[in-house]
């Protein structure tokens, strides 16, 4: 990299990083002050720690998070599956759009949306809060799917063709060619759509802003109600650890990723070696 | 001989074009079969019906005497190599052998015991534990034949195997297929685009076209004897002209009446004629019962070839004798050179050989005089 | 792949996300028009619309008293700021995705994972995180006054809104530029340079017009979540400057549905006019450049 590269690129470094290295720094601080560092103390984590209601909604987020990935990723799976053999081309039109609409719409208009129908219909059943955890799953699953699919899709348009039709040649019914043949091949992107369903559902304030009960409380939900308020430093150490948290699976994805680059390099050199024997 | 598949009234669309016109065709036990044809003909069509992977519209396909028209392909004494070998890349080279006996639960030294006798017989042993990508082409090649026959069907179906290997190793190949084919005895099903290759391993070959079958014969019948124009045209190099039948034993072509050994024809019938390029002898002018000026002559290592205009039809003529750009010369053609075949559809759709493929005919020879027009030195004066 | 078994599979894979997607994408999505379309006691009015484009009040700004159309104005407003917003990424992220790109693999994968993190992040914690800067009491003039400068006063006025905006969408306008111009073939730049051109032409000619699809994805990513938030104005802004996401919470909250799913239905029909217009003026160009 030329220098001024380097100069701009730790420009955009710190204009990203600061505001959470302030966090990071202010979590620690003994004084209340958002300005003033006046001493180190880890009286906010402790206080943290203390606070059953964040801890209920780290756990709920938890649950959700892993549900909804679940389902989605099973679902998202075999809708792109079955998109992928589609033939029909209007069939095909339509379930795309289907699916790209809730990434091209804004957040607020999908949770709205959802928060609609689940009123009505639950004022149909004479319900007085419609809103629950089910719908929160629902609502949590609908926006994760297209994720999964937009994962999963390509991998199996990169497939070869002939990969399940060889299982089948060679004995397997149609399910279990799926299975041993298939979907080793995009497992790749089945692992990835379910990831991003598991962050997606993990980070999402507005869908579920919209869409949660009283009674379940997920962690963006709390920190909105937590920053309501004036906040106490309780937060920052709140932020602290995700920061962490997301830092070491970021790292851990990494050296994995690394790891793979690694094995497919020395296949590729198994490879050249194989050729090179030959010839 | 016994038939083993009998493919009777097969026809095959997809989105309203017509892959499969109406087949029909039988396949006999402990054949060389081979489907020949240029893409689009319909031939991995067959294939993929008699494996089990389309269903034909109409008609019906059997197997050893049994209509399996809705027999899905795990359930068919059939196996297939794929076109670029659809090895599974997450199981290493004997897994792969042992696929469809795992599949089948067969008894674990059982397995071992035929996997290392399948590997053996493509010349794989001590490759069981290797990666299948890390295998070079020809190796990937001999794991799907390995993979395929493991099984023992009864017939082998092969997708264009060699179309990816490069032009020694499909050589050799060649040869290995042939030589395992004879070896096992398993009928084989062998799809190409590749006429030479079609011609030096089959006991039999397809020929075909637009979803029809053009002609089925041994390999020398369909070179010596094509059916029509585009049999002369697909298979080897001909020079195919209009001609006409004055009676048996004399056919009239090129302004010149010719002795020939067809016959059975009605008097005057128009005819398509074929003359191989090997088969011409170059004479002087005055001896030849054609005459023709040279307009190109190519060293091809065995031979020339010339291409000789002869009142306007490019003739390409394959010969050890050197002749010069626009020497005037004369051609003798012997009577069991020349083959007659009846009209067909594909008559006068294969001209001379002004070119040699379809896309330069269209282009024309118009591009080659507007380069020289280009001025390239006002071009690089810009730099 | 047999016609038979075909239908079957498709039968078992396509209908469960069908159904799912029509009972909870498209569904819900005439539950807005319906609720935009009806009063409260579900009667058919055009009230709840025409409340958006007519209702006004007052706006007192010191010294004379204006009456405006309160939600043409809040939605103006929200428009404008969504495209400063989205100016200032684009300006700051491209330079940044084209040295991600030109760099070599490990900078790259580095500056990649770098980007990311501050995505991971709730992007509530990350305006609370610029609130506790832009304060007037915060780090920004507390850092201003340890240097002798006179403090400023930030937080509550547009540009802190847009401060907010650009941080939290920074990384949607990088990564899909950053994807597109990775995958351009190096073998590209060298051919144009090979041809006489200076690196400003080679930028300007090749490369700008390649990485075309990767800007207009970012735009459309950074614009989209911008011009519908709700939370950083009412952080960044004090409250003062209702978006018209604002809008839609407030009447959310106020349980008045009817009227949040009036302004949800125009945000919408705006938007995908806008996103139409949009794809087809930028395939024109692409197919141009």
């Amino acid at each position: 990299m030329k220098r001024a590269s380097k100069i701009y690129t730790a420009l955009m470094m710190i204009f990203l990083f600061a505001p959470i290295a302030i966090l990071l720094v202010f979590s620690f601080n003994e004084a209340k002050s958002l300005s003033v560092f006046s001493g180190f103390s880890l009286k906010w984590y402790r206080e943290l720690f203390r606070d059953t209601e964040t801890l209920k909604a780290v756990r709920n987020t938890l649950i959700l998070a892993v549900a909804a990935a679940l389902i989605s990723t099973v679902m998202g799976t075999a809708a792109a599956v079955g998109m992928n053999k589609l033939r029909n081309k209007y069939l095909r039109t339509a379930l795309d759009s289907l699916t790209n609409i809730p990434m091209i719409n804004p957040d607020i208009i999908t949770g709205i949306s959802l928060m609609l129908m689940f009123v009505f219909v639950g004022r149909l059943f004479g319900a007085a809060t419609s809103l629950n955890f089910g719908t929160m799953l629902i609502s949590h699953i609908t926006f994760c799917l297209p994720y999964v699919i937009l994962q999963v899709l390509p991998k199996l348009q990169q497939m070869d063709k002939a990969l399940p039709e060889a299982a089948m040649d060679l004995g397997c019914t149609p399910l279990r060619a799926f299975f041993k043949a298939e979907l080793p091949e995009i497992m790749p992107g089945v692992i990835t759509g379910m990831i991003m369903a598991f962050t997606l559902s993990l980070d999402d304030f507005v869908i579920s802003y919209f869409t949660s009960g009283n009674g379940f409380q997920t962690l963006p939900i709390r920190i909105y109600n937590m920053t309501k308020k004036t906040v106490t430093p309780k937060m920052y150490a709140l932020a602290t650890i995700i920061f962490f948290v997301i830092l070491t699976l970021l790292l851990i994805s990494n050296l994995y990723d690394e790891e793979m680059v690694q094995k497919r390099r020395e296949k590729k050199l198994n490879k050249k070696q194989a050729k090179e024997a030959k010839t | 001989m016994k038939k083993i598949i009998e493919l009777k009234n097969i026809s095959k669309s997809f989105d309203d074009q017509v892959v499969l016109d109406h087949i029909n065709l039988d396949i006999y036990d402990n054949e060389f079969i081979t489907l020949l044809g240029p893409s689009g003909c319909g031939k991995t069509t067959t294939l993929r019906i008699i494996g089990g992977f389309e269903t034909p519209d109409t008609g019906d396909v059997i197997f050893m005497g049994e209509n399996i028209n809705d027999l899905p392909p795990y359930k068919r004494n059939v196996n297939t190599v794929f076109q670029r070998y659809a090895l599974f890349p997450h199981l290493n080279v004997f897994e792969n052998v042992a696929f469809s006996l795992r599949e089948k639960k067969m008894p674990k030294d059982e397995i071992n015991r035929r996997v290392t006798e399948m590997l053996a017989l493509v010349a794989l042993k001590g490759f069981e534990k290797r990666a299948v990508t890390s295998l070079s082409g020809g190796q990937q090649q001999r794991v799907a034949i390995a993979r395929a026959l493991v099984n023992q069907p009864k017939v082998l179906l092969l997708d264009e195997p060699l179309a990816a290997l490069d032009l020694k190793l499909r050589k050799d190949m060649q040869v290995e297929l042939k030589n395992i084919q004879k070896a096992t005895g398993i009928t084989f099903v062998f799809v190409t685009h590749d006429q030479e290759e079609a011609l030096s391993m089959s006991d039999t070959v397809v020929v075909m076209s637009e979803g029809q079958i053009q002609q089925i014969g041994t390999p020398v019948d369909i070179y010596n004897e094509p059916e029509n124009a585009f049999v002369a045209d697909f298979i080897g190099e001909s020079n195919i002209l209009d001609g006409v039948m004055l009676e048996d034993y004399k056919v009239r072509f090129a302004g010149h009446t010719f002795t020939c050994v067809d016959k059975g024809f009605s008097p005057r019938e128009p005819v398509d004629v074929v003359v191989r390029p090997e088969d011409v002898d170059i004479v002087p002018e005055e001896k030849g019962m054609l005459r023709g000026i040279v307009t190109s002559v190519t060293f091809l290592g065995v031979h020339y070839e010339i291409i000789v205009d002869i009142g306007g039809f490019k003739w390409m003529i394959q010969t050890t004798d050197f002749c010069d750009v626009d020497e005037h010369i004369g051609l003798s053609i012997d009577p069991d050179a020349i083959h007659i075949m009846k009209k067909s559809k594909y008559s006068g759709m294969f001209g001379d050989y002004s070119s040699f493929s379809d896309e330069m005919d269209e282009i024309g020879e118009v591009e080659i005089e507007e380069l020289g027009e280009i001025d390239l030195e006002s071009e690089s004066a810009h730099e | 792949m047999n016609n038979k078994t075909r239908s079957v599979i498709q039968r078992m894979t396509l209908t469960p996300y069908s159904i799912w997607a029509v009972l909870f994408i498209a569904v819900p999505l005439l539950f807005v028009a319906y609720y935009a379309f009806t009063d409260s006691a579900f009667h058919f009015t055009f009230d709840n619309i025409t409340r958006f484009f007519t209702a006004t009040s007052q706006i007192d700004d010191g010294e004379t008293v204006r009456e405006v159309h309160t939600y043409l104005v809040i939605f103006w407003r929200s428009l404008k700021l969504a495209i400063i917003s989205t100016f200032f990424c684009l300006l700051m992220g491209y330079p940044l995705a084209y040295i991600m790109a030109r760099a070599e693999s490990r900078t790259q994968n580095i500056l990649l994972t770098l980007i990311m993190i501050p995505m991971w992040m709730n992007f509530l914690i990350r305006t609370y995180a610029w609130m506790t800067i832009l304060q007037d009491t915060g780090i920004l003039n507390g850092f201003l006054s340890v240097l002798h400068l006179p403090r400023i006063h930030i937080i509550g006025t547009e540009s802190a809104v847009v401060i907010g905006m650009v941080y939290d969408y920074f990384p949607y306008m990088v990564l899909p530029i950053y994807s597109i111009m990775a995958k351009l073939d190096v073998k590209l730049l060298e051919a144009a340079s090979d041809l006489g051109c200076p690196a400003v032409s080679v930028l300007r000619r090749v490369i700008w017009p390649l990485s075309l699809p990767g800007v207009l994805s970012g735009i459309t990513m950074v614009l989209i979540p911008s011009i519908s938030t709700f939370y950083i104005s009412q952080k960044l802004g004090n409250g003062k400057f209702f978006l018209i996401g604002d809008a839609i919470e407030g009447q959310y909250v106020a349980n008045n549905l009817h009227f949040a799913a009036a302004i949800a239905f125009i945000l919408m029909v705006i938007l995908l006019v806008c996103m139409a217009l949009f794809t087809k003026l930028a395939n024109r160009k692409i197919i141009v450049a």
